[in-house]
């Protein structure tokens, strides 16, 4: 089967190379789906030299921050981010986990002070495979089921 | 590092260099309070406790430690007499005590409490306990009684007894002594053995680890033997705490087998793990621990507030 053609988009973001059936999550994830976003176009189980079969979202009218590139390298470290402007691809990056993961994910400890008192979430990457983080405060570790739960 | 304006949260924190010379400056207080009675190193300085759930014994040595330094002490010892009862936010109560003191020792029920106020406060905090994460005064005084029983603590046989699952003080502890050239016996019903990962960051270190539920049969090999309490508020499933409660009972006749030169320590308050006729024997070390508590902490609040 040929490579599934997506429709071109304007302007906007088009995350590529997301792993086979992560796509909705990293919808979810991102919000992208809430009323006042952009068209978004979910493409799932497509053709892919890399990985087999892979997962793209195309979203209208939205550039992804650097955070939000961070969320997604939480769940589909294999994607690829295209940010789209006049139909062509102006910036391309891969999606990378950083050493610290702030403000995104949620603390699994219900006893952690982050889910008490206001702050700012903070997180150290122990080990990417498999994915293993530390919480700054209250020290205990959550590995991947974890954190896509709290993400 | 600068120990000036530190703030003491995390036994993470410390480098193998930071403990040693810690232990160092402690050694050298004792010494001096041996011969003078009282210091005044920390004249005109204030402690702040901050003990939003009781724990007096840790509580009266960091005020003792003050005390004997110097200096003076504010604080409460329960969170019901503050305005946090009236819902004022950790970050507001630590903001206005600082106002008042030079330096901050906090305890709190929450994981991670010392951690987020030592990022308010401009002046150093210590944590004295935050929930089931941390405690590492008590781990530095483990660590200095020890080095003051023994000369040293590379080279040493030690054994950790009890709840090695949920025990907070245990896990510290061996963290800690992977900075050392140890041998370890970890020692525990089958249902509390200490943590995998934990285990494997010892091993990766290079220490010597040896797993067994065998108290007896490990006495033999023993330079000292830590033992800690089953605490059945740990336990998520009272089930589970009834099966292992009791496990082990350290008396005079386990310890027959033991070297001349074991030391029994035990981070205290004790149920029944170890028999009070074991406290007269040549093995018991277990109040020196506690008097270690006071160096320790004067060195802590000497080097944090920058007067040593
Ligand atoms: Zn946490």
């Amino acid at each position: 089967m040929a490579e599934l053609k997506v429709t071109a988009i304007k302007e906007g973001t088009v995350i590529d190379h997301i792993p086979a059936g992560k796509g909705l999550k990293v919808i979810e994830i991102l919000r992208l789906n809430r009323p006042n976003g952009g068209a978004l176009l979910l493409a799932s189980n497509v053709n892919s030299k890399k990985l087999g079969r892979k997962d793209i979202v195309k979203v209208e009218g939205r550039f992804l921050s650097e955070e939000e590139v961070n969320k997604i390298a939480l769940i589909a470290p294999t994607a690829t981010v295209n940010i789209v402007r006049n139909y062509k691809v102006s910036e391309k990056f891969k999606v990378e986990i950083p050493d610290e993961i702030t403000g995104i994910l949620r603390c699994a400890n219900p006893n952690c002070v982050s889910n008490h008192e206001y702050t700012v979430s903070k997180f150290y990457v122990v080990s990417r495979e498999p994915l293993k983080v530390r919480c700054h405060y209250c020290e205990r570790t959550m590995e991947e089921e974890d954190i896509l739960r709290n993400l | 590092m600068e120990w000036k304006g530190r703030d003491v949260i995390s036994i993470r924190d410390f480098s193998k260099e930071d403990i040693e010379f810690l232990l160092k400056v402690a050694e050298r207080l004792e010494a001096e309070l041996n011969e003078k009675g009282s210091l005044d190193y920390a004249k005109g300085k204030i402690l702040a406790t901050l003990f939003f759930e009781p724990s007096t014994r840790t509580r009266l040595s960091f005020e003792s430690a003050m005390h004997r330094l110097g200096g003076s002490v504010i604080g409460f010892s329960s969170a019901s007499s503050t305005s946090v009862k009236k819902g004022e936010s950790l970050a507001d109560t630590i903001k206005t005590v600082e106002q008042y003191s030079d330096v901050i020792v906090i305890r709190h029920s929450m994981e991670g409490a010392a951690r987020l106020a030592a990022e308010v406060a401009e002046i150093p905090v210590i944590n004295a306990g935050d929930g089931s994460n941390q405690h590492p005064t008590q781990t530095l005084l483990d660590l200095y009684t020890i080095k003051r029983a023994f000369g040293k603590i590379d080279g040493l046989t030690i054994g950790l007894l009890g709840d090695l699952k949920y025990g907070r003080t245990v896990h510290s502890l061996a963290e800690a002594l992977a900075f050392y050239n140890v041998e370890l016996y970890l020692i525990s019903p089958e249902l509390l053995r200490m943590p995998k990962h934990i285990i494997e960051e010892l091993q990766e270190k290079g220490v010597k680890v040896h797993e067994t539920s065998d108290l007896e049969g490990a006495i033999p090999e023993l330079d000292v033997l830590y033992v800690t309490r089953i605490q059945r508020e740990r336990f998520p499933d009272e089930q589970e705490y009834l099966k292992v409660k009791g496990s082990y009972q350290v008396n005079c006749e386990v310890l027959k087998n033991a070297k001349e030169t074991l030391k029994v320590m035990h981070p205290l308050p004790r149920v029944d793990e170890i028999h009070p006729e074991v406290d007269k024997s040549k093995h018991a070390l277990y109040f020196r621990q506690v008097f270690s508590g006071v160096p320790v902490r004067m060195a802590l609040l000497g080097l944090t507030l920058g007067v040593l």
